[in-house]
């Protein structure tokens, strides 16, 4: 059960993060000052600069003394999906920053808007080359569902130390359970990850970067 | 008289502090092949790629025909799909195969079904001598074949002018005949084109018109005959014995 909702949340915090992120990332590449400086820049900052615990205490109990009355999920989701909105910003922005000037430059010389080279052209394969830099981040926010504990959500860890306690059980046993589904959850998607990287490489194209104008 | 497909008028860009076009202006007939020739760094990709607007100018105007696209509030994607460019580095588009990447402004930026776009795909592929190639992708054709496929993708806009960007200059010798004999046949079927080259055969014998340039100006500008033979300039004339 705990196991489940630790994937849920994970894949909550990482779809959020992905929607958000994509867009932080093209405004941050191709956004004017504006867009960089007042929207794109902060939320990648605060987000980035701040430790997940302290994120997801101002989201739920800073909130809260806001009025603000979110449901741990919520607060979870907006703390932990904005987090690693900013994360993914950035392995976006790596990956649009490594495509060659000349697709952006073809794509507008036949005609196309920015807007739709940015879609048709650099995003398709931008994330491609983000696959590898992504699943490094599923990791780490999988492993960090393990932190809304402290918010009383009933994830894999919680549940650990409801088992420890009622059971009196053996604490290393029960943790050391929880280490292995969480070793395993994470070994299978980084696996489905490297599938992904192969199916939709670029044919012909690791050969490339190594022949051609040398 | 034909009639008149660009014209440039009194065209100025700097880079910073460096003016690389310093004021010029020609024009081209529908039908012409022009070649602009001259010494490196002297503004002559530049000027193409402010003829499209991929850079925009300082100053000086440019007409596509009668339409005056160096203007601020001109739809300029419409514009550049009905102008060509083909890249020195040929810029495929590395994720699509050969045929998408001729399709792909047909579909996304004409709004041309699928099926449609194959046809016309076909047909530019034959046009550059290309076929069995369609289905790979950039990376898995020589430099050459992907020239022809930036051309075939140049052509599948239905342009009223394409403009080359020194087509040749990162090809291996070998390579370069097959893109040269294409950009030939296009000459005699009647396209419109500018060609920015250091393949001094082709100028002389496909060119209607030369240009040379030099130092952000055009220096002269005549036919093949003229600026060969007996050029005006000494700049020209030593530019020519040293590359010929």
């Amino acid at each position: 059960m705990g196991t489940l909702i630790s994937i849920e949340l994970a894949i909550a915090f990482l779809g959020l993060g992905f929607v958000v992120g994509l867009p932080l990332a093209v405004g941050e590449v191709y956004g004017n000052k504006f867009v960089k400086n007042l929207t794109v820049l902060p939320i990648v900052e605060f987000f980035r600069s701040i430790p997940a615990l302290v994120l997801l205490f101002l989201f739920y109990f800073g909130a809260s003394s806001l009025n603000l009355n979110f449901s741990p999920f919520i607060a979870a989701l907006l703390a932990m999906g904005f987090r690693s909105a900013a994360y993914q910003s950035q392995i976006f922005r790596g990956a649009i920053k490594s495509i060659d000037v000349g697709q952006m430059q073809a794509a507008r010389s036949i005609g196309m808007s920015r807007f739709k080279a940015i879609r048709y052209i650099i995003l398709p394969q931008a994330l491609r080359i983000s696959i590898p830099g992504w699943s490094n981040e599923y990791a780490c926010v999988l492993k960090d569902t393990s932190l809304v504990y402290a918010l009383g959500i009933t994830e894999l860890m919680r549940q650990g130390r409801y088992i420890v306690a009622r059971t009196f059980g053996n604490a290393i046993l029960v943790y050391v359970v929880c280490a292995l589904i969480y070793f395993l959850v994470v070994h299978f998607g980084v696996k489905l990850l490297d599938f992904l990287e192969e199916r939709y490489k670029i044919p012909g194209y690791e050969i490339k970067k190594v022949t051609t104008r040398a | 008289m034909a009639q008149t497909i660009l014209k440039v008028e009194n065209l100025h860009k700097s880079y910073g502090k460096t003016e690389v076009i310093k004021g010029v202006s020609f024009e081209v007939k529908k039908g012409e092949t022009k070649v602009i020739i001259g010494p490196s760094g002297t503004g002559k990709s530049t000027l193409l790629r402010c003829i499209n607007q991929l850079d925009s100018p300082d100053k000086g105007r440019v007409w596509l025909e009668d339409v005056e696209i160096s203007k601020s509030h001109i739809d300029i994607n419409q514009i550049r799909a009905s102008i060509g460019f083909v890249f020195q580095s040929f810029n495929l588009f590395t994720h699509l195969t050969a045929l998408d990447n001729v399709r792909i402004g047909l579909m996304r930026v004409k709004g041309i079904k699928e099926e449609e776009a194959t046809k016309i795909a076909v047909e530019e592929f034959k046009r550059v001598g290309l076929g069995d190639e369609m289905h790979h992708y950039p990376a898995q054709l020589s430099g050459g074949q992907q020239q022809r496929v930036s051309i075939a993708r140049a052509l599948a806009m239905n342009p009223k002018l394409i403009l080359f960007d020194e087509p040749t200059s990162a090809l291996d010798p070998e390579l370069i005949g097959e893109v040269l004999e294409v950009m030939i046949n296009l000459a005699k079927e009647g396209t419109t084109m500018i060609v920015v080259t250091h393949e001094m055969g082709f100028a002389r014998s496909v060119a209607n018109d030369i240009i040379f340039m030099d130092d952000g100006i055009i220096l002269e500008e005549g036919p093949p005959g003229d600026i060969f033979k007996k050029p005006k300039h000494k700049r020209t004339a030593k530019f020519l014995s040293k590359i010929t």
